[in-house]
């Protein structure tokens, strides 16, 4: 092939669209302003025939890039994908007629539409290149699964299972974690109606018995360096450095710690004996072995047990926490079991033991949570909806019942409280680094630091992997000390590619679902290694060898893109120039939003790639009363909701031009004050969710490119033009009814405050 | 309160669950009790009573005993149904009612006054006298139940409706004289007997 670029341009005659649109015009706009080397049609592109057809043009050299003019990017995926070659995808189906009424009167803007579509792909192709994978890859098949509870030992389970070398650092002396405290746990498999063994113990003899395994106890996680692929961990005892291990990616199951149920002065916590935690009761329940359990303080066995469930949780009071474990109802039902199962065995008659569930609202996930509470009657444990308001210290539980309505009292041999759990994340740098800040800048005015943040900044906290990492020592946090993870969307990736948060530490959970966890996060923690081996990006663009680079002559060291990748991807080298670690960089683009210099791009994606398109668009002057409305849209919400609108012919304006873009933290402000110098109306950035709750795929891209964009005003005033014109918004998949309505409101918008007058 | 009453309580102290899923009929169902609500809701008497049987059942598991037996609640019940075809975990709740009520008679509990008591006692006093329920006597009787002047008031109130059912052969005449009877009464009521010792020696030997 010579180096010479042969851009063939193919549309599809398909799907309507050759009764719809003009399709010798868009071949002949392709030809003479795109200036394509060949435009060719066919009346089913994505069948074999039209496949074979560009096929053949590739083989025989006619063509070595491609623009296809057919249906949205996100369908035949497959059909048109050709191995090595660039191609750019003009969304004349659902971009153009599935939006568009089929009138007379629609037909002339619909054809522009097409036409400028054809125009910005055959300008975006010319930019395209394509993405060679990274030098920097390297296969490491070794996992380093940090903490030995029931999430590291089942993940280093399966990842070993799975044919990967495997280190596992626990930090006490022994494997078994909470788990290895507990004396069964709730039921994992029907007819969930009993306690069932914790399953600890086998576990560590298959992991002692496993040659892929190593496990060091009494040992930390002293320096962590590198990246996916190949990271170094130095590993100490004591004050002893063990060794250093390279691996290819982390599993983080730090665990969590328990609440501190000192804190709960109204339930007599440290005044009374016989008021214990749900762990304590374990401990109590292991003793007995299956004999009448008896109350710490003298002995006697308990005929009347009471267990108040969210003792310091789901409370906004100071020092509770606002969460809800997840497993403390379940725990209470199971626990309420142990009395009820050891008295059968012990030949009393079950119901002679009094054991009273206190709740709000009672909470049991998982599928057999209801079962386990249906046996839970079954086995005569009372369930009552109260509020309890104090614990006296000879054990009398003050409660107010929310379906009698009235004040109550029991008095109880045991009162168990249901507290929660703390995740063990490690250090909360953009905490400190956010208190240090405040501090310092106190200080400076000669302020008086509140003694809060003193006592704050005081707490020592152990650092949990000790990242050797520009952007902080540990994974970041995300809400209520929780390592960073989407809840739904994606559990396990944290903002620091190749290390995955499982259990408690990401989110409050049950034995069970560490268990499901510690199984995802290896699954990730093993497509980690192979992608970084092939240079290829991990979540979201899974498989995307494309990566960031940066012109270091324009660059000016002034350190934003570093400080806006999401990922930690981005060291600085001695000089201040970014050193960007490929590995650990997902492709979001956000660097090359961020820079002000424009020096950053990918060799498919690129200041060039989205600006060309926009500038190739046909600007109808002034006077013709057809606006063009710009929407830059998040390929990964809002783009897939257009076309799922499209699928149902929801109708939007005939003048707005769609450009995908990899998350709105690409957006680069450039694109858009080149958009209003070229004569568009109006621009719409649609993104996906910022925030703690948030949904976007690159974690803060979106609220990095809401901060950029709240500073366009500037931008607009000295252009003189009105801040309507540009408008951000929050997009989710769901949002299929909404995404025509947001671009129809930017059209009437600018109805309302004219035309620009930029048009040429 | 009766002694029996007082014995019972003594034994079960505390422990009023207990007490239930031991001498109530289909009283071990009441721990299955989900709280939903959905026997309250469907209730037709729901309004009129002084607890919902949602609220019983959870009395019942609280302790309220005296409350619970003291109150007119379960005697309040129409045996409509409702409640048993609507019940997601399966509840007996009508019988569990019903159960209540016998259980709350036996400890001599029912509220003073109680009309629906009264005429639940007028009816079984007229069955259990044949085996078969005279209409005519049950009507006549509970006319006359609370007191004669107010019968005759009553009486004469359905008079109408009394000549109306006789025409039309709704209400049999002879009843009064006599009535009918199921073919072995000496064998029914030495049944009815031997029930009543049963349940007697079962609570008796409860309160022990
Ligand atoms: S901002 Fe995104 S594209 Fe840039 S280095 Fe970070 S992860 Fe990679
Ligand atoms: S409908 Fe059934 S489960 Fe629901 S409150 Fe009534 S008795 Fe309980
Ligand atoms: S059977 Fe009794 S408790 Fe049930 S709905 Fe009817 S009246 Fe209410």
């Amino acid at each position: 092939m010579s180096d010479e670029v042969k851009i063939g341009a193919y549309i599809c005659k398909g799907c309507d669209l050759g009764n719809r649109l003009n399709t010798d015009q868009l071949e002949m706009i392709a030809t003479r302003e795109g200036r394509v080397a060949l435009a060719k049609s066919h009346d089913f592109l994505c069948g074999e025939d039209g496949v074979k057809m560009i096929q053949d043009d590739l083989a025989s050299g006619e063509a070595n890039k491609v623009v296809i003019a057919a249906c949205s990017r996100r369908a035949k995926t497959d059909a048109f994908s050709f191995e090595g070659v660039p191609t750019s995808r003009v969304n004349l189906r659902e971009g153009v007629i599935w939006v568009r009424p089929e009138t007379d009167e629609a037909q002339e803007t619909t054809q522009e539409m097409a036409e400028d579509y054809v125009r910005m792909g055959c300008a975006e192709i010319k930019f395209m290149a394509n993405p060679k994978p990274s030098e920097e890859q390297g296969t490491n098949r070794h996992v380093m699964v940090v903490g030995g509870g029931i999430t590291g030992m089942t993940a280093a389970l399966e990842a070993a299972r799975a044919g990967y070398q495997v280190s596992i650092v626990e930090k006490s002396d022994a494997l078994g974690g909470t788990a290895g405290q507990l004396y069964r746990r709730a039921p994992t498999r029907a007819p969930y109606a009993d306690p069932e063994d914790t399953g600890v113990e086998p576990l560590i003899q298959m992991l002692e018995d496993d040659a892929k395994v190593t496990i060091y106890l009494n040992s930390v996680i002293s320096s962590t360096d590198g990246a996916p692929g190949r990271f170094n961990i130095e590993i100490t005892q004591g004050s002893d450095q063990l060794e250093i291990i390279s691996c290819g990616s982390i599993i983080q199951a730090s665990g969590m710690t328990p609440y501190d149920a000192s804190q709960l002065t109204e339930f007599s916590y440290s005044d009374a004996p016989d008021v214990i935690t749900q762990l304590e009761l374990e401990a109590l329940a292991k003793a007995a072995d299956g004999g009448p359990i008896k109350r710490p303080s003298d002995g006697k066995e308990v005929k009347n047990v009471v267990f108040v469930q969210c003792a310091g949780q789901r409370s906004d009071k100071e020092g509770h926490l606002s969460y809800c474990s997840g497993h403390c109802c379940n725990t209470s039902i199971k626990q309420a079991m142990y009395f009820k199962d050891n008295a059968l065995s012990s030949g009393t008659d079950p119901l002679d033991i009094q054991t009273t569930i206190l709740f709000s609202d009672l909470r049991t996930p998982g599928a057999g949570g209801e079962d386990f509470y249906r046996s839970g009657q079954d086995k005569g444990v009372t369930f009552r909806k109260a509020t309890v308001s104090a614990v006296s210290k000879d054990g009398k539980v003050s409660l107010n019942d929310l379906i009698l309505d009235e004040e109550d009292t029991i008095d109880a041999d045991l009162v168990v409280l249901a507290t929660g759990m703390i995740p063990n994340s490690g250090r909360n740098n953009e905490r400190e680094d956010e208190l240090q800040t405040i501090k310092t800048q106190l200080e400076a005015e000669h302020k008086e630091v509140p003694q809060e943040m003193l006592d704050e900044i005081a707490i020592p906290v152990e650092s949990i992997l000790n990242l050797n990492y520009k952007q902080g020592s540990d994974l970041p946090q995300l809400v209520s000390g929780f390592n960073d993870s989407h809840f739904i969307c994606f559990p396990y990736e944290t903002r620091r590619t190749g290390i995955y948060a499982a259990g408690p530490t990401r989110r409050p959970m049950d034995t069970q679902q560490a268990q499901e966890d510690a199984t995802g996060a290896a699954m990730k923690a093993i497509q980690a290694i192979e992608n970084a081996g092939k240079g290829m990006a991990a979540h979201p663009r899974s498989g995307d060898l494309s990566y960031p680079t940066f012109r270091k002559e324009g660059c000016t060291q002034c350190k934003r893109c570093m400080m806006e990748c999401p990922f930690g991807a981005i060291h600085s080298d001695e000089k201040g120039y970014p050193q960007y670690n490929e590995a650990r960089c997902r492709r979001c683009g956000t660097c090359m939003g961020a820079c002000p210099v424009r020096v950053i791009s990918f060799e498919n994606y690129s200041i060039d790639s989205v600006g060309q398109q926009i500038k190739a668009c046909d600007i109808p002057d002034e006077f013709d009363e057809k606006p063009r409305l710009l929407v830059l849209a998040c390929e990964n919400d809002a783009y897939p909701a257009l076309d799922m609108a499209a699928q149902n012919r929801f109708e939007y304006s005939a003048f707005v031009r769609v450009i995908p873009v990899r998350c709105l933290g690409s957006v680069n402000t450039i694109w858009i004050t080149d958009a209003l110098n070229s004569g568009y109306d109006g621009v719409v950035l649609m993104g996906c969710k910022k925030g703690d709750d948030y949904q976007c795929h690159f974690v803060k891209g979106s609220e990095m490119a809401h901060v950029r964009m709240s500073k366009i005003a500037d931008t607009l005033q000295t252009l003189n033009l009105e801040e309507e014109r540009v408008a951000v918004h929050e997009v989710a998949i769901t949002d299929i009814q909404r995404v025509p309505e947001l671009i129809d409101d930017m059209a009437k918008v600018v109805e309302e405050i004219g035309m620009s007058p930029f048009k040429f | 309160m009766s002694d029996l009453n007082q014995a019972l309580a003594e034994k079960y102290q505390g422990n009023f669950l207990k007490e239930v899923i031991d001498n109530v009929e289909e009283g071990d169902m009441v721990r299955m009790c989900m709280q939903c609500g959905v026997c309250a809701g469907s209730c037709p008497m729901g309004p009129h009573w002084e607890h919902t049987p949602q609220k019983i059942f959870m009395m019942i598991r609280a302790n309220k005993r005296d409350e619970v037996l003291q109150s007119d609640s379960m005697w309040m019940c129409t045996s409509c149904y409702n409640c048993i075809a609507r019940c997601p975990r399966e509840l007996p709740i009508t019988h569990i009612m019903h159960g209540l009520a016998s259980y709350a008679k036996r400890l001599n509990l029912v509220p003073k006054e109680q009309p629906t008591a009264k005429f639940a006692q007028l009816f079984w006093d007229n069955l259990a006298k044949k085996g078969r329920v005279n209409e005519l006597k049950l009507g006549i009787s509970l006319y006359f139940m609370n007191g004669f002047g107010e019968g005759i008031k009553v009486a004469m109130g359905n008079q109408k409706l009394g000549m109306n059912m006789l025409k039309t052969k709704r209400m049999a005449i002879n009843e009064a004289w006599g009535g009918h009877s199921v073919k072995d009464k000496s064998g029914f009521h030495a049944m009815l007997k031997k029930a009543a010792e049963l349940e007697s020696a079962a609570i008796e030997a409860h309160s022990k």
